[in-house]
């Protein structure tokens, strides 16, 4: 307790008499303080700790760990150094030479050997075939063959895959034989490495993830501008009724907000397909006929309307926090030095709701950038986005490399976005319910 | 809002418009929710409102849905599972995560804006992405496709509701009383206990609450983590929307949304209580 | 019976083995499969009757085939695989053995002869049988359309009649991969189904194929789950529609949609077992394949489900549907009247291209 009757006795006094103080125990009291301040940095420390190594080794570290598959390109290095060392050499126009497909026959001989679990030509076959098609076959066909082949060795294996006798698939060895990679961004990015190694756009019929990315950031700025469309008068309104009533209504937007991101899905599956409320309820009623239901789900505009719809509460609800702080009379004291009502809501009441709609649009913004379930389930085609191309990647083409390479893109945008967030607002106008 | 005398023509059509408008679009949020209530009751396979159902005969509404749900053994371990792991994640991230925050509001705090930021980045970064990470992580630490992996990983994803919660509970807080407490020979564990626990209790219930609702609605990181033994109601409605549709999924959203009122309602009375305790205007 | 006793003679060595060390071990396997449908018909035609000779033995009954090349690869980079046999397609099962986390098949060591004595490798139809890839059954993707779209005397019957749009007229769909659509534009563009692969491996005939599907490109709407084929057909979105021919069997004998299936251009493709490496349980699970992939067994699938088996043996075993009565041999791709024009699905190929044809036809499902 020694410190704390110290902290409090020296509260209030000048720095120089503080010198001259001593705690009951004889300690100067100058010291005292700085300990009982280092004890309670520790105790602050100590209180956050728990939770922070919590997150960095569930959540930050796998993050980490996932951005490092992006680069990680281990697969050639390890399946085949002996090639590797004798293409160092190699001026990378005419097919290598003999010396090269000797030490390949060796790297590959030596594979065989090894058990069936640690065998790396699979692996560098796949990793291979990322940067040229076919490239797989040309390794595993002729891995296995290895053992009857007989020098010279460059006829063996141009014999046994026509691409071994393609420089273009050495050039990618070479290229890809070292232990990081840029290439996954590469190709994340549409591009890809030319025959003097120069980085080009892809042909444009392969183009498919600068495109996603475009739709995705197109996507979110439309959703952002409904729910910011949506979203202002209503906040506007329930700012000005009175408490009581505000609150009310509050309740039609906090509901949506509690209610499963799901149950929010299927209920615009329901009214929108083509057998669903909305179009039965207008071949009901005589407006279309029944071979011609629209088609307002499984596309863009399915995933349009969910996601404004799931997102509406993020807008309104830092707008409303907002805009109630704002005195009405300045809008009365506008309008009384002769300002129409528009002109004092365009120069005086908008303004003041910026930082709201900075807050709200920043938020709606940053969720849909990476919303996955939403477009899954009614995106169809042309209503996908980023991150179900990263699931794919992930789940079935078991590109991970790749799938890292767009996710890290995405994580970098996002945190952009974030600190631009944090500048215009700061995470304290975080507010829930 | 009440109409000034004053008021023109023109400002009244405006005023009325401006009326219409807001309620469409409060129509526009509830509608969608709305709707599957009595659609959840429709005896037809359908996603339509039959005759019968609009001319209100008893014939074209039933249970049969809610039977489905309820009989299905695969729906009921889903309950079990999204309650079991949702407690349990909840009760992880509100200890650690008010701890944290009680941390965080002492003026003392070192690199406050560093760890905030981590504390609050499960929030900030994409699902996904997210899932993408804890399924390398947890594959590679024999987590996954085990309770615990999941429970982990949705407490990871809860904690920043929680920490922010409270943090904000604490804006309002009186460190004195906690320093009057210890002056008066209280230890720490009791001064918490005692002066801090009651204060900033309705915060830590509402983080809590957000918390659990996080993990109850969560599916993306029960996709890449979750074995087929820890599937959840939304995985379940997940399987549900993509492969056979059935008016089943209505019957369960109805179900979820009964349980969304009750907690609103919960957190809504806590924060009245909050700000009253507070001193702050009633809510 | 015949079978059944050579079953017996043929694994009771391993059985004994097994048996003397199992009778105090229960085990466990976890079997992933497809869920739904599938994993039932496996269930009732492979699993209870292995269950009822091994009592000692329980399977758990995994659906996680959809992502098991990702899990089964985390599990095993993480030397932690806790799965015994996993369904996959063969593609995927190729991918796996490549990369060395599934067993390689000894086939006629691992697998039951044929009850004729005909080892397994002959006996299962040729091109099914993998490195590491047993195959179960043989299914298809095949061409269904509404007969109430088109005049009586004016129905569809090929493959190019579904790239004929001013004779038939309609929406299509078709499923939003490369794969089978690739194939089906060249073989209405007159490649014969032998050469369709060689001139898919070249830029030009890649080309052509992009070109063909150019012609009806307007017309078509995308499906993505197997589920929703029928159920555009049944809702009257399309006319016609590509799909499994289980799905579309479901749908048209059991559920009595009004639609037809073209045989025509069938684009053949096959699901089968692999067994992680460093399962928990190898011996008992190569028992138990050594069971379920034996001519009476991959018969018996056929009666809760419309694949054909992967075995030429097990062929004239297929009777009627357990639950329906309906004879199953007609709705076989395999039945001979069925199969007059397959194409039988190049998964090297698809392994090998299907990156960068994937993306292509991304690409242009978006222009």
């Amino acid at each position: 307790m020694a410190q704390a009757d110290a902290s409090m006795m020296g509260a209030g006094q000048g720095p120089a008499r503080a010198e001259k103080l001593v705690t009951s125990d004889g300690t100067p009291l100058k010291r005292a303080l700085e300990r009982a301040e280092r004890q309670r940095k520790l105790v602050a420390l100590g209180l956050v700790t728990p939770l922070l190594v919590f997150l960095l080794t569930v959540f930050v570290w796998p993050i980490a760990q996932m951005m490092w598959l992006s680069v990680k390109n281990d697969q050639i290095v390890s399946a085949i150094p002996r090639t590797l060392d004798e293409l160092r050499t190699w001026d990378g126009r005419d097919l290598p030479g003999e010396n090269v497909f000797a030490a390949l026959h060796a790297d590959f001989m030596e594979d065989l050997e090894r058990p069936r679990r640690e065998q790396t030509t699979g692996p560098m076959g796949i990793r291979l075939n990322y940067e040229l098609s076919a490239a797989r076959s040309a390794v595993s066909r002729t891995s296995r063959a290895v053992a009857g082949f007989e020098a010279p060795y460059k006829e063996a294996f141009t014999d046994a895959h026509r691409l071994w006798g393609d420089p273009a698939l050495w050039r990618i060895i070479k290229r890809e034989g070292r232990p990081l990679t840029l290439s996954y961004y590469v190709a994340a990015l549409d591009r890809e490495y030319a025959d003097d190694g120069s980085i080009v756009q892809r042909d444009e019929r392969r183009r498919i993830y600068v495109p996603l990315f475009g739709r995705t950031l197109y996507l979110s700025v439309v959703i952002t501008t409904m729910t910011f469309l949506l979203g202002f008068p209503i906040a506007y309104y329930m700012s000005i009724l009175p408490m009581r009533q505000a609150n009310l209504l509050m309740i039609c937007v906090l509901l949506p907000f509690w209610t499963s991101l799901l149950v929010r899905t299927s209920a615009w599956i329901v009214l929108l397909q083509q057998q669903g409320v909305i179009n039965s309820g207008l071949v009901g009623l005589g407006l279309i006929d029944d071979g011609n239901r629209i088609s307002m789900i499984y596309n863009q505009t399915g995933t349009i309307i969910a996601m404004t719809h799931i997102l509406l509460p993020f807008m309104v609800l830092p707008l409303y926090s907002v805009m109630r702080t704002i005195p009405p009379s300045y809008m009365r004291a506008a309008k009384s030095l002769g300002a129409t009502p528009s002109t004092a809501f365009r120069r005086v009441y908008f303004p003041q709701t910026l930082p709201g709609i900075g807050a709200g649009g920043v938020l709606v913004f940053i969720i849909s950038i990476g919303y996955y379930i939403t477009p899954a389930l009614v995106g169809g085609q042309s209503g996908r986005m980023i991150s179900n191309e990263i699931a794919r990647h992930i789940q079935q083409s078991l590109n991970w490399g790749l799938a890292a390479a767009l996710g890290t893109l995405l994580l970098a945008g996002v945190l952009i976005l974030y600190w631009l967030y944090n500048r215009l607002v700061g995470t304290d106008s975080l507010k829930f319910g | 809002m009440s109409m000034p005398a004053y008021y023109t023509t023109k400002d009244k059509i405006w005023h009325y418009t401006f009326r219409v408008i807001c309620f469409a679009i409060f129509f526009f949020l509830l509608a969608p929710i709305l709707i599957m209530i009595p659609l959840s009751f429709n005896a037809q396979p359908f996603f339509t409102f039959t005759r019968e159902m609009l001319t209100l005969n008893p014939e074209g509404f039933s249970l049969r849905w809610y039977e489905d749900f309820l009989g299905s053994a695969s729906w009921r371990r889903s309950i079990q599972n999204s309650f079991l792991i949702g407690i349990a994640a909840t009760i992880l991230s509100t200890v650690l995560g008010t701890l944290a925050a009680l941390g965080l509001s002492r003026s003392e705090m070192p690199a406050k804006g560093l760890i905030m930021g981590i504390l609050i980045s499960p929030m900030i970064v994409p699902l996904i992405i997210s899932a993408a990470g804890m399924f390398f992580f947890f594959s590679s630490v024999n987590l996954a496709g085990t309770y615990l992996g999941v429970v982990l990983a949705h407490a990871a994803l809860g904690t920043p509701f929680v920490v922010i919660t409270v943090t904000a509970t604490l804006v309002g807080f009186d460190h004195s009383l906690t320093r009057a407490a210890a002056n008066l020979g209280a230890s720490p564990t009791r001064t918490f206990f005692k002066i801090t626990m009651p204060l900033i209790l309705p915060g830590v219930i509402s983080g809590a609450l957000f918390a659990f609702i996080t993990s109850f609605d969560e599916i993306v990181v029960v996709l890449f983590v979750a074995g087929p033994g820890q599937r959840t109601i939304p995985r379940e409605m997940w399987s549900g929307i993509r492969e056979d549709i059935s008016p089943t999924i209505l019957a369960v959203a109805t179900i979820l949304v009964l349980i969304s009122v009750a907690l609103l309602t919960v957190v809504e009375l806590l924060r009245r209580r909050g700000e009253r305790l507070r001193g702050m205007s009633p809510g | 019976m015949k079978s059944t006793l050579k079953l017996i003679g043929a694994s009771t060595a391993a059985s004994v083995i097994a048996m003397s060390a199992a009778a105090q071990d229960p085990v466990s396997l976890t079997i992933v499969s497809w869920g739904g449908a599938y994993t039932a018909s496996q269930v009732r035609a492979y699993h209870e009757p292995w269950m009822e000779m091994n009592p000692h033995v329980t399977i758990i009954n995994d659906d996680g085939s959809a992502n098991a090349l990702a899990s089964l690869r985390a599990q095993s980079q993480a030397g932690n695989v806790t799965w015994d046999l996993v369904d996959m397609l063969p593609s995927d099962a190729q991918l796996a053995c490549d990369e060395g986390i599934i067993l390689q098949i000894d086939h006629d060591e691992m697998l039951a002869p044929a009850p004729d004595g005909t080892p397994a490798s002959e006996d299962f139809l040729p091109g099914s049988l993998g490195e590491c890839f047993i195959p179960q059954i043989v299914y298809s993707t095949v061409l269904t359309f509404r007969p109430d779209a088109f005049a009586d005397d004016n129905q569809p019957s090929s493959i190019a009649d579904l790239f004929d749009v001013e004779n038939f007229p309609g929406r299509r769909a078709l499923q939003d991969r490369p794969g089978t659509n690739l194939e089906w534009a060249l073989y209405a563009d007159g490649v014969d189904p032998d050469d369709i692969y060689d001139v898919l491996s070249t830029p030009e005939g890649v080309d052509r194929a992009f070109d063909k599907l150019d012609t009806i490109k307007d017309h078509i709407v995308f499906w993505t789950e197997g589920a929703q084929a029928p159920q555009l057909l049944a809702d009257g979105e399309v006319a016609f529609a590509t799909g499994y021919n289980g799905r579309m069997f479901d749908a048209i004998e059991v559920e009595g949609m009004n639609a037809e299936i073209i045989w025509d251009g069938q684009v053949v493709e096959w699901d089968g077992w692999v067994v992680p490496a460093d399962g928990p349980n190898v011996e008992v699970v190569l028992d138990y394949l050594y069971f379920a992939t034996d001519t009476q067994r991959l018969a018996d699938q056929a009666k809760f489900i419309s694949y054909g088996p992967a075995r030429a043996s097990s062929a004239p075993l297929v009777s009627t549907h357990a639950d329906l009565g309906i004879d199953m041999n007609p709705h076989m791709p395999t039945a001979p009247e069925n199969y007059f024009a397959p194409i039988i699905l190049d998964n090297d190929f698809w392994v090998d291209y299907g990156d960068e044809l994937r993306e292509r036809f991304a690409n242009w499902m978006l222009q």
